[in-house]
C-alpha cells in the first residue's frame, strides 16, 4: 500500500477546493471517510436498517448482530477484558459526560476533589465542572510547563485523600505531546484514586492497550477514527460501572419497570439508553481494520518523513512559533499547532483554504491552554502518522 | 458622491474582474490599507463587533444627518472586508444604512468564501452596521 493508494480509498480526498486539489489537514477535529466506512454504513442503511435488542424478525436480527460484534472488535481493539465494559455513545464528549455524570453521582460529594489537566480540550474540562458545581466539589489544575509538557512531578501534591478522580488526555488536540499516562494511573492508584484517560487524539496514534494502561476509564470518538460521525466509545473496568448509577433512562437500558420503581440492565445496556446508532456504530469495524492496514512498515516511514520535514519547516523558521515542543524522538505525534509572528491565523486559514489546504484555525476548543501560551489562537495541522495524506504541491518536496 | 447603488455597483464589477479568490483577498486587503487609521484609544471593548474569530473594532459618529463609521481590525482580510463595507455605507444617511438589505453581499460571493460563521464574522458585522444605523433614525 502506497499513499496514492491510501489517498484513492477516500472519495473526499479526490475533490478539489477552489480549484485545488484537497490537502485535508482538519483531523484532530475529524477525519475523512475510507470507502469501506462508507460502504458498510450504506449496506446498513440499505438492507437491516431496524432497531437492535428488541425484535425476533430477521432485520432486527441482523442489526443486533452487527452491533454487538462492533463491540466485541473494539474489545479486541484496546484490549478490555470483557465486552460488557465498552459502551457506546456518540463521542468523547458524551463518553466523559457519562462518567460525570454517573460516577460523580455515585462517588464524589461536597468538598471531594477532580483533577484535570491544563492540556484538555473542553470536552474534557466543561463536564468535570458541571459535576463540581452540582455537588460541591472542587476543580484543581495539573499544569503543563513552557514546551507543553505535563509537570507530572506537581501530581503527587496535587492528589489527597478527597480526590475522587484524575482526568488526562492521553494527547492534547492541541500539543500533540504523549502524556505518561500510565505513569499517572499508576500514582493515583497508589492511593486508590481512578484514572479517565481522553483518547480521542491518542486513540488515533497509537494503538491503545487498556489493560496495559490499567486506567480506570477510556473515552474516544469513532469519527476521528475514521467510522462514521456520532459514534464514540466509553471503556470502563467493570468494577466501576457496575456501581454507577445509570446516566440516562429509557429504551433497553431497564431490566423491569413499574410505577412502584424500576430495575436496570446489566452492563453494557445499562448505559445505553434509548435507540442507538445502528446504522452508524458497526462502520467502526472497517475503521479499526482500515487503521490497523496503516500500521505498516512502509506508511510508517513515510508518516516519519512528513513529521520530520514538517517539524523542521516549523522550527527553522524565526517567524514561527510551534506549541508542543518534543524532548525526544516518540514523545509527540504528528500534530501541529503553531502560530506566525505578524500573521493573523484567520488570514492565514483562509488563504491556505483557497489554496486548497484544510487546516483548523482558532482556539482549538482549548481556550485555558491558549491563554496558557498567551492568549495567542493557532493554526493547527496534522498531516499524516496513519492518518492524512498529503498530496499535491508539498508532496513533491517530501519525496525529494 | 455616488449614491448607494452606484457604490454597490462599483464593488460588485471590481469583484467580477478577479476570478480567482486568491486575488480577490488582495483587492480586499488592499481595500484594507486604505483605511483611514483607527486611535488606538478607541479599541475598547464595547466597540469590539461580537462573533469576529479575528478582533474588528468599528465605531461610528452622525455629521450634518450623515453617518460616519471607522474601523479597524488585527487580521488583514477581515479588516478588508470591514473597509468594503464602510466604504459603502459611510457618509450615508442613518434611514438609507439601516433599510439597506445589504444584497449586494451574497452578488459577490463573499458569504459563501468567508464566512462560517464563527470564522470572520462577516454577519456580526453587517448586523453592527444596521444597529448602529437604527439607532441614529429620526
Amino acid at each position: 500500500m502506497d499513499i496514492d493508494g491510501i489517498r484513492a480509498m477516500f472519495p473526499a480526498l479526490s475533490q478539489s477546493v477552489h480549484g485545488k486539489p484537497l490537502v485535508y489537514f482538519d483531523n484532530a477535529a475529524t477525519s475523512q471517510r475510507p470507502e469501506c466506512v462508507v460502504e458498510k454504513w450504506d449496506t446498513l442503511v440499505r438492507g437491516s436498517n431496524a432497531n437492535i435488542h428488541r425484535a425476533v424478525h430477521k432485520l432486527a436480527v441482523d442489526a443486533t448482530e452487527e452491533y454487538e460484534s462492533t463491540r466485541d472488535a473494539v474489545k479486541e481493539y484496546i484490549n478490555a477484558a470483557s465486552r460488557e465494559e465498552i459502551i457506546f455513545t456518540s463521542g468523547t464528549t458524551a463518553s466523559i459526560n457519562l462518567v460525570a455524570f454517573s460516577y460523580g453521582e455515585s462517588f464524589v460529594s461536597e468538598g471531594d476533589e477532580i483533577i484535570v489537566t491544563e492540556a484538555e480540550h473542553h470536552s474534557n474540562i466543561v463536564p468535570w465542572q458541571m459535576l463540581c458545581q452540582r455537588n460541591g466539589a472542587v476543580l484543581k489544575v495539573l499544569g503543563v510547563d513552557d514546551d507543553g509538557h505535563l509537570k507530572t512531578e506537581d501530581l503527587k501534591s496535587l492528589l489527597t485523600d478527597r480526590t475522587k478522580l484524575v482526568a488526562v488526555a492521553q494527547i492534547s488536540n492541541v500539543l500533540g505531546i504523549k502524556n505518561p499516562v500510565k505513569e499517572i494511573v499508576k500514582i493515583c492508584h497508589s492511593i486508590g484514586c481512578p484514572v479517565l484517560v481522553d483518547g480521542a487524539q491518542g486513540v488515533v496514534h497509537d494503538s491503545v492497550d487498556v489493560r496495559d494502561l490499567d486506567c480506570d476509564f477510556f473515552a474516544f470518538s469513532g469519527h476521528k477514527l475514521y467510522a462514521a460521525t456520532g459514534t464514540g466509545v466509553l471503556y470502563g473496568k467493570k468494577e466501576w460501572l457496575e456501581k454507577m448509577v445509570p446516566y440516562q433512562g429509557g429504551g433497553e437500558m431497564i431490566a423491569t419497570v413499574k410505577f412502584s420503581g424500576t430495575t436496570y440492565a446489566p452492563l453494557p445496556e445499562k448505559f445505553e439508553a434509548g435507540t442507538q446508532n445502528i446504522n452508524s456504530i458497526p462502520t467502526l469495524i472497517p475503521a479499526i481494520s482500515f487503521t490497523k492496514s496503516l500500521q505498516d512498515k512502509k506508511i510508517q516511514e513515510y508518516g516519519k518523513r512528513v513529521f520530520d520535514f514538517l517539524y523542521d519547516a516549523l522550527t527553522s523558521n524565526p517567524r514561527v512559533h510551534l506549541y508542543g515542543v518534543p524532548r525526544g524522538t516518540e514523545d509527540k505525534v504528528s500534530l501541529f499547532s503553531f502560530s506566525v509572528d505578524g500573521a493573523h491565523h484567520e488570514d492565514l486559514a483562509l488563504i491556505l483554504d483557497k489554496l486548497g489546504v484544510a487546516v483548523r484555525s482558532g482556539q482549538m476548543c482549548a481556550e485555558p491552554l491558549m491563554d496558557r501560551f498567551g492568549g495567542r489562537p493557532l493554526l493547527h495541522t496534522i498531516p499524516w502518522k496513519r492518518r492524512s495524506i498529503l498530496s499535491s504541491p508539498l508532496k513533491g518536496q517530501l519525496e525529494c | 458622491m455616488i449614491s448607494l447603488e452606484e457604490a454597490k455597483q462599483a464593488v460588485i464589477d471590481d469583484f467580477s474582474m478577479y476570478d480567482e479568490w486568491l486575488d480577490k483577498y488582495e483587492y480586499l486587503i488592499d481595500l484594507g490599507k486604505n483605511l483611514d487609521s483607527y486611535p488606538e484609544e478607541e479599541k475598547t471593548e464595547d466597540k469590539l463587533i461580537k462573533g469576529c474569530q479575528s478582533r474588528v473594532w468599528l465605531n461610528s459618529k452622525v455629521e450634518d444627518g450623515k453617518l460616519f463609521f471607522k474601523a479597524d481590525s488585527d487580521a488583514i482580510i477581515t479588516k478588508g472586508i470591514i473597509s468594503l463595507l464602510i466604504g459603502v455605507y459611510s457618509g450615508r444617511t442613518p434611514e438609507e444604512v439601516a433599510g439597506d438589505d445589504f444584497g449586494f453581499i451574497n452578488e459577490i460571493g463573499l458569504k459563501e468564501n468567508l464566512s462560517p460563521t464563527r470564522a470572520n464574522g462577516l454577519v456580526s458585522m453587517i448586523e453592527t452596521i444596521k444597529a448602529l444605523a437604527a439607532e441614529n433614525c429620526n
